[in-house]
């Protein structure tokens, strides 16, 4: 620890810290624009000069070392004559416009012109003008002449982001930041430039003009796009959401959000949403009263259930629905006699349920002869598989040793993927093992990109490494390490093989002494399972349900076709049901299938809770009023249940629900990724000829509210899928990229371009999923077949 | 000790390795390798010497060499920084064109006294001749077994590559210079850390001047006390002078440190005939302006120029005769520092233009009293509050000119022309 004076105070703080650390610690104010705790350090914006005990000048607070005994003036006279100066350098070629921009009221330097600007300007000359940039449809760079070059951006991009997007070009005066040859900028992350731009240089472009900020009530809300559980600001005037921002919180997002946090909103009020009950008769769609709809539902559940019985009912939900709505939604179903509910809808290996060690009181154990199996009499349900992260957020950024196995991870995972990133920037080596390879910039330390037949051989060999101790490749590294992190992505879950992916990956954490987990899909990967919106024993899996085709479904925020494992099977299912209910926040193509649509809330509209990946449960409030005639899923379910006469329905809040749901639950002792060995399950035969598929789900194709954004529709991520291909397999199909081909896979084909990937292994086709000009393939894993169209 | 120790011309055609072998080239090189002389030992001597560095800043050689670690595992850099780019300046050009195998001597002796097995020397953009001269003076170094493996024939090895720069005058900043061959976007790193410990691609790096460099093999031959002896207290030995302006024979010379500046007006033929001696910018274009009376009461080194408000800087002398309007000068000068802001911080980016634009209104006749004021205080606002010295060096030529040329200056705003 070192002793220093700031303005006559004394401060301990730690060897290495800055001047401005050190203020900051002790609550001392030192103005700054460039700097910025999270990036590296500039000293280009001068600022934060302070005058320095024995220094013969003022010296930058963001980048002078402390030292023992140093005593620091911020307000002295030659501190603030340094700190005037520099603030009327930087308003000199500033336009001043604040009337009519966008940052005003939330800018750092009208804020600090305030405290250090003149009254009037000494300036009389012309004024700099540069002109605006376009970089695309989530970041505007209209008003480039507001930019004061301190390079926030720029750094930002390099270091959080990992790619330099933006640079800054020219020298002098005429220096201004810009992209690389007029490109756009195209990172998963590309939002947080807007909040770290100290002016209004970058604003958000949805946003641009729409709401002045003090205008707006900001409530406190969670990421519903990952599973994360990023803490966000969500924005709100005249009862509509108008921007999102991250709020700070160190374990989980920092001070970052994801694009797709902070742009989906836009999709929240978009055309599309169902503002009304709807109920089709006679083949026609007709807008109903919610009375009218909800007993249409409840009439139609218990005539099935009553007829055909109600092991023929199943119910499907999102992993981003409420944990409220989950835990009523399978309360509903158990109440009407079906265990036929799931949440984990592109789950395609479910070998691992039910297969886990030790036995849990079930807590809410149905009644004894409606839903109660063997082994829940035999004193409890076995010990519930619960995969989640296997550590906290924060684990994964001390790692010295990473395995990551199927993930798209940069997509799927942006802050986790941003986070990984600065690890391995310290000297952390990140391994990969999976199907692609998209850039993930980063530097990979080893990776073996494998067709996803050969996933399951190719851990095994690492396992078997590992065991060996050998002193190469993926096990070399592992072996190296003294914070050893295997983590599962999507991909790996949504394997066929999951099951001995998770096997094997538990074995190498075991033998590396590290820590073991599963990179969750959506919200509530961990709380869907928390609300036992899972089969139990006795019923069926979200794959079986579809493969099995019930006579009546019920569908929680389920697109059918783009959120299933096998959107072919799926909608096949629901195009054969007797009855199919909807709980929906969209029109969305369920109007061709259902036969009752009723309008439930997006997140923004209900109050709930997300459980993250690391098991932190989250509760928010509704931040708006629900659109139309939507009401939160919650209590559609529970007049569903007091209409079907369920017990146990009478819930005024969604508090009362959570707490029944997971109240006085020792939640960590829930979450468990260990499973006997798996290597019973399904197996996926290697494929002698044809094609496998890969397909990931893009980023803007995840869930409802996204793949309605506007904004994050339009941007490089978004594209259309296209079929990619080894240029060798192009080849042997006779194709050139750029080419239209016809991939088909069971009943159906769609026409997509061709384009080369040399990255991906050869004998795979990678299509995407989630999206409609996929949504009448089949299986995401398997066989599928390119041809010339 | 030869008259003439750094400077040559091409008559002397010491580009040629025969000929610098010839005029006792590489004896110095040799010296240090066959009597294994120690690093501890060269240091000294450099220290003994009085070498400071004469690419403007002064600073002691020795002591910057003694900085570097010792004891350190990984790659150490050698930089020459070559990029001669203050207006007035044109001595290191001189070096790197007809005397290149000097410098390849002076930096073989400094990588072996700092352990450093790979050198750069970055070329100032402008000048292709002496970077090709110095390409081929390398090559032909190598092939004698100069430069490279096994330096004649003995256990020490050292390559220097020549790389050359794009004409930004900022690169001439060490740091800007190291981030410009990393293949960055020229622009000076703050400081701390120094180079010795944090330079090119983030090793220990030591960074010295040409002519600096063109100095050690004549320490090393002749010992550096008699180096020192050449020169006078707190600047020893000799150093090239540039002077160019209103002379009638401008060039560079070869003199001792301590020379009267009446001494080298003289050996460049004096001031322009019918004319008179009005200021001389003593050391490059960033130093602070002298009149006439104090200039020719002058000694060329570092105290005396201190002493009489400027400094010795890279030891270019800019000579300006009786028909020199100060503020046409000083609009020049300003635009130069302007154009030439690498925009990095904010002082430097935004008031070297605000510099240029109020004395280019003087200059044009839409000068206000008040200008004269508040140009004195921007300096203040930019000098000591930047990056790198590109802000004082924007500074110090308006304050010197208005410290004794005020007058011209107010002249110029009442009656809209000029005095001369």
């Amino acid at each position: 620890m070192i002793n220093i004076e700031i303005d006559g105070i004394k401060i301990q703080t730690q060897n290495g810290a800055t001047v401005i650390e050190a203020a900051h610690q002790a609550g001392i104010t030192i103005p700054h624009f460039c700097y910025h705790k999270k990036l590296s350090i500039a000293a280009n914006c001068r600022m934060c000069l302070v005058q320095v005990e024995k220094a013969p000048k003022p010296l930058p607070a963001c980048a002078t070392p402390v030292a023992e005994g140093m005593k620091v003036f911020t307000h002295s006279e030659q501190a603030v004559k340094a700190q005037k100066g520099v603030m009327e350098f930087l308003l000199v070629n500033h336009p001043l416009d604040c009337p009519i921009c966008d940052q005003g009221g939330e800018c750092m330097l009208q804020d600090m012109s305030v405290g250090y600007g003149g009254g009037h300007s000494r300036y009389h000359e012309e004024k700099r003008v540069v002109l605006g940039k376009d970089l695309g449809s989530l970041v505007s760079a209209e008003e480039m002449s507001r930019c004061i070059n301190c390079t926030r951006c720029v750094r930002f991009l390099q270091e959080v982001a990992g790619q330099m997007e933006l640079g800054q070009a020219f020298r002098g005066e005429h220096a201004e930041v810009m992209s690389f040859v007029s490109g756009t900028v195209n990172s998963e992350l590309s939002g947080n430039i807007i909040d770290l731009c100290p002016v209004g240089a970058l604003t958000s472009k949805p946003f641009r003009y729409k709401a002045r900020s003090w205008e707006l009530s900001r409530r406190r809300s969670v990421s519903a796009h990952d599973s994360l559980g990023s803490s966000l600001a969500v924005h709100t005037k005249n009862n509509r959401v108008l921007r999102v921002t991250p709020i700070e919180n160190d374990d989980i997002n920092e001070c970052w959000l994801s694009d797709k946090d902070r742009f989906a909103y836009e999709g929240l009020n978009s055309a599309d949403r169902l503002t009304k009950p709807m109920i089709k008769k006679d083949g026609q769609w007709q807008e109903v009263p919610w009375q009218v709809a909800l007993e249409f539902a409840a009439n139609g559940l218990r005539h099935l259930a009553n007829g055909a019985g109600a092991e023929q009912v199943g119910a499907l939900a999102t992993a981003n629905s409420t944990l409220e709505e989950l835990y009523l939604l399978q309360k509903l179903m158990r109440g009407v006699g079906s265990d036929n509910v799931d949440f984990r809808l592109r789950q395609s290996d479910f070998s691992a349920d039910g297969k886990q060690q030790g036995n849990n009181p079930h807590p809410n154990l149905p009644p004894v002869g409606e839903g109660a199996n063997v082994s829940s009499l035999a004193g409890g349900e076995p010990r519930q598989f619960l995969p989640w992260l296997g550590m906290s957020i924060a684990d994964i950024g001390k790692a010295d040793r990473l395995l990551i196995v199927g993930s798209f991870l940069r997509k799927d995972h942006p802050l986790l993927a941003a986070r990984i990133r600065r690890a391995v920037r310290k000297g952390a080596q990140a391994n990969i093992i999976h199907s692609a390879d998209d850039d993930l910039l980063m530097q990979v330390e080893n990776k073996a990109i494998v067709a996803p037949d050969a996933l399951v051989e190719t851990l095994t060999q690492v396992s078997k490494a590992v065991a060996a101790k050998q002193s190469e490749g993926i096990a070399g590294s592992l072996l190296g390490g003294e914070r050893v992190v295997v983590l599962l992505g999507n991909f790996a879950q949504q394997h066929p093989q999951s099951a001995q992916l998770q096997a094997l990956a538990q074995q190498i954490a075991a033998a590396t002494n590290g820590k073991f987990g599963f990179l969750g899909e959506a919200a509530n990967s961990v709380g869907g399972y928390l609300a036992q919106a899972t089969p139990g024993a006795k019923g069926l899996n979200a794959a079986s349900m579809l493969a099995a085709p019930r006579k009546a479904y019920l569908l929680l925020n389920v697109e059918a076709e783009l959120d299933c494992a096998n959107p072919q099977q799926a909608v096949a299912a629901m195009q054969a049901a007797d009855l199919v209910i909807a709980m929906s926040a969209y029109k969305h193509r369920a109007t061709e299938y259902a036969d009752v649509l009723l309008p439930v809330a997006p997140f923004t509209e209900t109050s709930g809770t997300f459980i993250s990946s690391e098991g932190r449960v989250q509760s928010f409030k509704g931040a708006v009023k629900p659109l139309g005639e939507a009401r939160p899923a919650w209590k559609v379910l529970r007049v569903l249940g007091n209409l079907l006469k369920v017990d146990g329905f009478e819930f005024d809040t969604s508090e009362a629900v959570r707490d029944e749901a997971i109240g006085g639950m020792d939640i960590p002792a829930k979450l468990n990724n260990a499973s006997q060995a798996a290597t019973q399950s399904s197996i996926l035969s290697p494929q002698s000829s044809g094609l496998q598929r890969v397909s990931d789900v893009p980023i803007y194709a995840t869930d409802a509210v996204v793949r309605r954004s506007a904004p994050l529709q339009a941007t490089a991520d978004a594209v259309t899928p296209q079929a990619w291909l080894h240029s060798d397999e192009l080849k042997k199909l006779g194709v050139q990229a750029g080419e239209i081909v016809k991939v088909s896979q069971g009943q159906g084909s769609v026409m997509l371009l061709a384009a080369a990937d040399d990255k991906l292994p050869k004998g795979v086709v990678r299509v995407a999923t989630g999206h409609a000009a996929t949504a009448a393939l089949g299986a995401m894993f398997g066989t599928i077949s390119v041809e010339r169209a | 000790m030869s008259a003439q120790i750094i400077l040559a011309t091409a008559n002397d055609g010491l580009a040629k390795l025969d000929n610098y072998i010839k005029a006792g080239g590489y004896q110095a090189l040799r010296k240090v390798l066959t009597e294994k002389i120690s690093p501890e030992a060269i240091i000294a001597e450099v220290k003994a010497s009085g070498l400071r560095g004469r690419g403007g800043a002064g600073f002691p050689t020795g002591l910057k060499w003694s900085f570097m670690p010792r004891n350190y595992d990984g790659v150490k850099y050698l930089v020459c920084n070559s990029d001669e780019g203050e207006p007035g300046t044109c001595k290191d050009r001189d070096i790197l064109r007809y005397n290149p195998h000097l410098l390849i001597e002076g930096m073989a002796i400094a990588a072996y006294t700092m352990g450093v097995k790979t050198g750069y020397n970055y070329v100032h953009g402008e000048i292709f001749e002496a970077y090709e001269v110095m390409e081929a003076a390398c090559e032909e170094a190598r092939k004698a077994g100069y430069l490279g493996k096994n330096i004649l024939g003995l256990d020490f090895e050292f390559d220097l590559h020549n790389h050359m720069g794009y004409g930004a005058y900022v690169c001439g900043e060490e740091t800007a210079l190291l981030e410009s061959i990393e293949g960055k976007k020229g622009q000076p790193r703050y400081k701390p850390p120094f180079p010795a410990s944090f330079g090119l691609y983030g090793k220990p790096t030591t960074i010295n001047n040409t002519e600096t460099f063109a100095s050690i093999p004549c320490i090393i031959r002749e010992g550096g006390q008699k180096f020192a002896d050449l020169g006078v207290p707190n600047s020893g030995g000799i150093k090239l002078f540039s002077i160019s302006g209103h002379v009638n024979n401008p060039g560079n010379f070869e003199l001792p440190m301590g020379t009267p500046f009446k001494k080298l007006l003289e050996l460049a033929g004096g001031v322009r005939k019918g004319h008179k001696l009005k200021a001389v910018i003593p050391g490059g274009s960033s130093m602070p302006v002298l009149p006439a009376e104090i200039m020719m009461d002058v000694n060329l080194d570092y105290d005396s120029l201190q002493k009489a408000g400027s400094y010795l800087g890279s030891g270019a002398v800019i000579v300006m005769d009786d028909t020199t309007c100060m503020v046409k000068a000083l609009e020049r000068l300003s635009y130069f520092y302007y154009e030439e802001s690498c925009g990095q911080c904010t002082p430097c980016r935004e008031g070297t233009g605000w510099l240029y634009r109020i004395i280019h209104r003087i200059e044009h006749g839409e000068g206000k009293p008040e200008d004269l004021d508040l140009l004195l205080d921007l300096c203040n606002n930019i000098a000591g509050r930047t990056v790198c010295a590109l802000g004082d060096a924007a500074a110090w030529p308006v304050q010197g000119m208005l410290k004794h040329f005020r007058k011209e200056f107010e002249y110029h705003i009442e009656h809209k022309r000029c005095l001369v």
